[in-house]
């Protein structure tokens, strides 16, 4: 059986579309769309930054959701396995660039890379998480015993995430110290900025949608190849038999 | 309750024998707060970062204990016999925990002490109460996250690094709340007792929490073995 | 022989165990009645260790069918791990505990009394100064004995035992055998693994020889040649 992609004609269209519109959010963003009136144009940044947070956030939700479906099938489909590592992978990605895009507006409008806001703390609490479930799922092992393994953490994740961010949320209200933020990074949206804006969400959801799908199809070949690497080897080993190898 | 206790008994007689905890963690531990105070060089600024200091230390600690107490249970498979003898994994999860909270517990005792020492830090009055109170809830969600995630990587290649890449995000809201309210214990000026307090109440919704997620985890984690 | 489907300790139908893509089981089939002494035999990496952590639940089933002790390993291979002793090159030791600890720990779990304890430690021939000897400092035959005491006070249904001949010397091989036969009268089952043609001509009623991950062939010195 050769397989030379893994793309189909749904796949064509999915990523077809998520050019298409992305184009457009790039044009809209950079040449049509208005500066900030406080901000000027690092508010251009926005249209790249909230998709990417979106899709950060709807990628863990989905490794979360995926993973308990995977436990309360005990792994008999590797489905749901598959498309929690898949989608682990692109948010890590994404959960980078909305990390970068994130700093990079905060040192335009605050004057600093970093805040020790809790919205910023939890979001590099979740990188970090997940980049330890990544290394998880790198350990080479039988493919049930990796979607038993990682469905454990991505669901202590689950646990993890809303106490991190709890924690944080108390912690900074406690804090006596005067806030440095003046400006909460709050724009105001005209139409247009708006539409933009909608249109990055849905061109980056169709990026990821895309991605979890070719990953995921990946992860599936890598197991087959595996499966079909055993058929050999099982007939390789039956034939040492053949071989006199007995003492 | 008789598996729970008898898990305890055993890894705390091991570590009474071979005295890993004190010849080996204790000094890390007090290590480390040395070198906060030389990297610091205020003593202004280590009063006022004793705490966070104290716990920071015992995170780094907990992974060693942590290490230790699964490789007495990994190095001849001793694991795998043990849990053959009993129908309830969730027990065994309990009785490791258990022992991980009497050997940090008593850790955290000398890191205070240390703190205390070191770093000048002060306690009295009604703050002791708080202390030893956050000192059991801190060390009851070190305990339960600790042995949660090392049987998550009991089992696998190069645990050594994985367990605090693992760990340690997990630990951060348990550093945040035992930092603060330690802060609070030993006087600081920017948080007040009573809000030593509120952290407490985060300590202990942690500790319930992973205590919780730890026992139903541990059966899945410890069948996928190989 | 008739044999009733409760009667069956084990049955692997073409069963195959994949060991990081590698067919250490390449399609094994075999029954084994409960309380059968059954020798394996086969050079090294023929698959024996292998088959009998399959029997354990210690590894999955890739393809195939085995069934232990009644229970399904394709379905639920942890169920079968409370039944089955394995004993392979490692022991389940805690090194820093003594030997009497070790099983007087086990009996701890499952609830059996320090009475079984001294009993099993006495049918193995473990004296009272080895008794106190930290399990870290034991000789390899003894450790052997003090992991087999557990298994008798686990009462372990099935006993699996990976070249526990191997580093004994004449004597207590033959001690070793006749705990084992002792064990199969009380109405265990033992499998062990061995390369040595003498011993389990001589020992043990059925010899089971593996080649290639396979069955080759399976000789009862009772019944003849069964298959």
């Amino acid at each position: 059986m050769t397989v030379s992609s893994t793309g189909t004609p749904t796949t064509r269209v999915i990523g077809g579309l998520a050019l298409l519109i992305t184009g457009w959010v790039v044009v809209s963003a950079f040449f049509i769309t208005p500066a900030d009136s406080v901000q000027g144009d690092s508010v251009r940044i926005m249209y790249a930054h909230v998709p990417t947070a979106w899709i950060a956030y709807l990628a863990f939700v989905t490794t979360a959701i995926a993973s308990g479906f995977s436990v309360a099938r005990r792994h008999r489909t590797l489905g749901f396995d598959r498309v929690a590592g898949a989608s682990a992978e692109v948010g890590v990605l994404f959960m980078a660039m909305t990390l970068i895009t994130g700093s990079l507006w905060g040192r335009l409008t605050w004057g600093t890379f970093w805040q020790w806001d809790p919205r910023l703390t939890t979001t590099l609490f979740l990188f970090v998480t997940y980049v330890g479930y990544l290394a998880v799922r790198r350990i080479d092992t039988d493919p049930r015993q990796r979607a038993s393994r990682s469905s454990v953490i991505a669901l202590l994740a689950v646990l993890e995430i809303p106490l991190v961010h709890f924690s944080v949320v108390l912690w900074r209200s406690l804090h006596q110290e005067a806030s440095v933020l003046n400006t909460d990074g709050d724009v105001r949206l005209d139409g247009l900025m708006l539409f933009t804006l909608f249109s990055g969400v849905v061109a980056f959801t169709l990026i990821f949608v895309w991605l979890v799908i070719h990953r995921q199809r990946l992860t599936t070949l890598s197991d087959l190849e595996r499966v079909v690497g055993l058929d050999a080897a099982i007939t390789a080993r039956r034939a040492e038999n053949s071989a006199g190898v007995t003492a | 309750m008789n598996t729970i206790v008898a898990v305890a008994k055993k890894d705390l007689r091991i570590e009474w024998r071979t005295r890993t905890l004190l010849a080996r963690v204790v000094p890390f531990a007090l290590l480390v707060l040395v070198l906060f105070a030389v990297a610091l060089d205020s003593e202004a600024l280590l009063l006022r970062a004793a705490a966070g200091l104290v716990w920071m230390a015992m995170l780094f600690s907990t992974m060693l204990v942590v290490q230790r107490a699964f490789d007495i249970e990994t190095s001849d498979a001793a694991m795998d016999s043990l849990l053959a003898c009993t129908a309830q994994p969730s027990r065994v999860f309990y009785g490791k925990a258990l022992s991980l909270f009497v050997q940090l517990f008593a850790l955290a005792a000398v890191l205070v002490t240390a703190a205390v020492v070191l770093y000048g830090a002060s306690v009295n009055g009604n703050r002791v109460v708080l202390l030893v109170t956050v000192v059991v809830t801190a060390t009851g969600g070190l305990a339960t996250v600790g042995t949660l995630y090392g049987a998550v990587v009991a089992n696998m290649t190069g645990r050594d690094s994985l367990l605090p890449l693992l760990a340690l995000p997990v630990l951060a809201p348990l550093l945040i709340a035992a930092s603060r309210a330690t802060e609070a214990a030993f006087g600081s000026q920017t948080i007040d007792l009573a809000n030593g307090w509120a952290w407490v109440g985060v300590l202990v919704v942690y500790a319930i929490v992973f205590g919780s997620a730890g026992a139903a985890a541990f059966s899945p984690l410890t069948e996928s073995d190989s | 022989m008739t044999s009733v489907a409760g009667d069956t300790a084990i049955r692997l139908a073409d069963a195959v165990v994949a060991l990081g893509g590698f067919p250490a089981l390449a399609g094994a089939s075999m029954s084994v009645e409960r309380g059968e002494l059954v020798a394996l035999r086969g050079a090294n990496g023929t698959g024996k260790s292998t088959l009998l952590r399959l029997c354990a639940g210690l590894v999955p089933l890739a393809r195939g069918g085995a069934t232990v002790l009644g229970v399904d390993l394709a379905d639920d291979r942890v169920a079968v791990r409370q039944l089955v002793g394995l004993l392979g090159h490692r022991n389940g030791l805690y090194a820093e505990l003594t030997c009497r600890e070790n099983v007087a720990f086990t009996a701890q779990l499952v609830g059996a009394s320090p009475n079984d304890v001294d009993d099993a430690l006495q049918r193995l021939g473990i004296d009272a100064r080895v008794a106190v000897t930290r399990a870290g400092a034991l000789s390899a035959g003894q450790r052997r004995r003090t992991a087999l005491a557990s298994l008798i006070v686990r009462r372990a249904q099935l006993w699996l035992l990976d070249e526990p001949h191997a580093g004994l010397d004449t004597a207590a091989r033959n001690e070793l055998d006749v705990i084992l036969r002792d064990a199969t009268r009380s109405g265990a089952t033992v499998l062990y693994t061995t390369h040595e043609v003498d011993r389990a001509g001589l020992a043990t009623p059925r010899t089971v020889t593996l080649s290639g991950g396979c069955v080759t062939s399976d000789v009862s010195s009772k019944f003849g040649v069964a298959q």
